[in-house]
């Protein structure tokens, strides 16, 4: 049963290649955790999912569609989100629409409905819902940009690195709200940095180094295996 | 720091006399073949040496002034009140329109034959900064070339008049059609074009359409232009003081009324009015409608705008095809208006005083854009009894006009569009 598949993925920037050849499998329903040290190239096999870039070689498969040659837009029109890295909010939008930009291709009916659940899930965000978007806090910013993804209520959604630069408060708020996302049935594909919290929430974890896969067991046997320790928990 | 403000103050002045002392202090004179240089007259350097004082004094109080600049009273009444609700403001905005459209109606039945014939040309501007601001303003997507689809739109007309000899009601919809085909198709090239690089190719396009124009000397006449590009007409009457095409009536015996030449006039003004407003409300449609906040989505962030499954050909596209539909639009009531158009009516100036009224205005504003095709089209017919200053004059007031409101006449406050509750 898996929702996504990347089968031996190579990954170019021009001539200089990002992704050695990767494999990782998700399972439905399941949370999981990439970890990975920076220009790992987590955000890259990330975004090579969605096509911007596209993989050079290897296939991808999402939802048993092989989805490795299609458009961005067709992509993310097939039941995937994302959260991109530093959110990328639209700054002059209000809250509302920002919301409204992520259900752009669903009905009224529906955006209404999926709306009064996000804020049900983030209430601060319908405090805010005329502010600017640009004008809010980080923390509050990152609840957006989750809220944005899951408003075209995806069967997977991708998260590259939610804790960035957010207090530790809010943080274990956005582990919480990604927990409660599997429970509500939504597969999630965690980018961390914030190894610790990241593989505790996992089912599965996967370690990426320059561009290759190096390890990959349930999350709780990397947290107890001693390379990753040593290498992404501070010893 | 004061030390560093006189600094630059010199060097400022010294620049002012460097350039401007060839091209004022020396008069080239021709005596049969040989040309002679001469100085020019003694009030002439004496005027080069107070511009050069004077741009000296400015620069060394620069701050002061700038700063005296900022503090004057703002016209806009509505700068130091509070932001009004946006129902309120939404509401006051659509009541101005409607008001000055209603002014607009009955205003040419009053005024000379003159101001009415700039009046079109206003209008025409209008449609044009409406049309690029879409482009600019809304998707935000720099767009310098914009004056080759006013050209196409035009040359559809003039063509189709010259060549099948089309009447304006059929070369409307043609001109708009043709030059949205062509915004369709410069559109793929700079998709992936942004900022800078994109300005610089829309730029080369427009340069092409008028280079291209200028040189096709056996379809365009070249630099030589088309001539005797037909009124419109009404229902098939003709408003000249004989009816050259066979079939129509003449508007002034159909009602019994003296010929006149302001009918013609007034007509094609009221025509272009009513087009005006069209484009106005088209548009505003659009701004309502996904595709609207597409485009605005897009110009925000475009890789988030992607992400959401947005394609980015279809919204880049698409803006350039409406805004050059618009373009299109003005083209053909401008060839209509001049009877004769050539290439020279199409150069880049062109381009950057459609710009000019998009900024000022205060991109994406409707209103903002209106007041500003007013004030940019009038401003230099106000000034034409300085003639040869009048560009000048015309540059300082933008000049000035930017340092004192940035952001323009009426900075777009955007309009949220909230979802009707349920009822
Ligand atoms: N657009 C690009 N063009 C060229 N090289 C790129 C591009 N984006 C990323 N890279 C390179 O690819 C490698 C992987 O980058 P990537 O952003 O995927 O790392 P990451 O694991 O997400 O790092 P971080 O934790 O810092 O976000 C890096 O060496 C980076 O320099
Ligand atoms: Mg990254």
């Amino acid at each position: 049963m898996s929702m996504l598949v990347l089968e031996d993925v190579h990954t170019h920037y021009g001539k200089i290649e990002a992704l050695h050849g990767v494999s990782v499998e998700v399972n439905r329903g399941e949370i999981v955790s990439l970890i990975g040290a920076n220009g790992a190239g987590k955000t890259t096999l990330l975004m090579t999912v969605c096509g911007t870039p596209q993989a050079t070689s290897g296939r991808i498969i999402l939802q048993d569609r092989d989805i490795t040659n299609m458009p961005t837009a067709q992509i993310m029109r097939s039941g995937l989100a994302i959260v991109p890295e530093g959110r990328r909010i639209f700054s002059g939008l209000t809250v509302e629409e920002n919301l409204h930009m992520g259900g752009f291709f669903n009905t009224k009916a529906e955006i209404r409905e999926t709306q009064a659940h996000v804020y049900e899930l983030f209430p601060r965000l319908k405090e805010r819902e005329l502010q600017r978007a640009g004008t809010m806090s980080g923390g509050e910013q990152q609840m957006l940009a989750i809220g944005r993804a899951l408003m075209s209520r995806p069967t997977m959604i991708i998260l590259d690195e939610p804790s960035l630069g957010l207090a530790p408060l809010v943080i274990k708020q956005i582990f919480e709200i990604i927990g409660h996302l599997r429970d509500e049935g939504i597969t999630v594909f965690l980018v961390e940095q914030n190894a610790h919290q990241a593989l505790h929430l996992a089912d599965r974890g996967y370690v990426l180094e320059t561009g290759k896969i190096r390890l990959h067991d349930t999350g709780k046997n990397l947290l107890a295996n001693p390379d990753v320790q040593n290498a992404y928990l501070g010893g | 720091m004061a030390a560093n403000n006189y600094k630059h103050a010199l060097f400022c002045a010294i620049v002012t006399l460097i350039i401007s002392f060839p091209i004022l202090g020396l008069n080239l004179e021709a005596e049969g073949v040989k040309i002679t240089v001469t100085g020019a007259e003694t009030s002439t350097h004496i005027a080069i040496l107070l511009a050069a004082v004077v741009v000296f004094v400015f620069q060394a109080f620069r701050d002061s002034f700038m700063g005296a600049l900022g503090k004057l009273p703002k016209l806009n009444p509505l700068v130091n009140k509070k932001p009004m609700e946006q129902s309120k403001r939404v509401k006051l905005e659509s009541w101005i329109m409607t008001g000055l459209v209603v002014l607009a109606l009955f205003w040419p039945f009053f005024v000379s034959r003159g101001s009415v014939d700039l009046a079109t040309l206003v209008l025409i501007y209008i449609m044009l900064a409406l049309g690029l601001n879409v482009v600019v303003g809304l998707a935000g997507l720099l767009d310098l070339g914009y004056v080759a689809f006013y050209a196409v739109g035009a040359y559809t007309f003039a063509l189709l008049s010259e060549y099948l000899g089309a009447s304006f009601w059929v070369a409307l919809p043609a001109g708009a059609l043709l030059a949205a085909l062509f915004g369709l198709v410069l559109g793929f090239p700079v998709l992936r074009l942004r900022g800078d690089y994109l300005a610089i190719v829309t730029l080369g396009f427009g340069e092409i359409i008028r280079i291209l124009l200028n040189n096709w000397t056996n379809l365009t006449g070249g630099p030589n232009g088309i001539g005797g590009i037909p009124d419109p007409t009404l229902f098939g009457m003709e408003f000249g003081r004989r009816v050259k095409e066979e079939g129509n009536t003449s508007f002034h015996e159909t009602f019994g009324i003296a010929y006149s030449g302001e009918h013609k006039v007034i007509f094609l003004y009221l025509i272009a009015l009513v087009l005006a407003v069209i484009t106005a409300l088209v548009i505003r449609r659009f701004m309502r409608m996904p595709v609207g906040r597409a485009w605005e989505a897009l110009r925000e962030d475009e890789i988030a705008a992607r992400s959401l499954g947005l394609s980015r050909t279809a919204v880049k596209l698409s803006a350039f095809t409406i805004g050059a539909f618009f373009a299109g639009f003005a083209g053909t009531v401008f060839a209509s208006k001049q009877g004769f158009i050539s290439p020279e009516s199409f150069v880049f100036l062109e381009s950057a005083i459609i710009l000019a009224i998009v900024v000022l205005g205060g991109m994406g504003s409707q209103l903002g854009v209106i007041l500003a095709a007013i004030a940019v089209t009038i401003l230099p017919e106000l000034a034409r009894e300085f003639s040869e200053y009048r560009m000048l004059i015309f540059g300082a007031a933008m000049v000035l006009m930017m340092v004192w409101r940035p952001q323009g006449m009426l900075p777009m406050r955007r309009i949220h569009i909230k979802l009707k509750k349920q009822e």
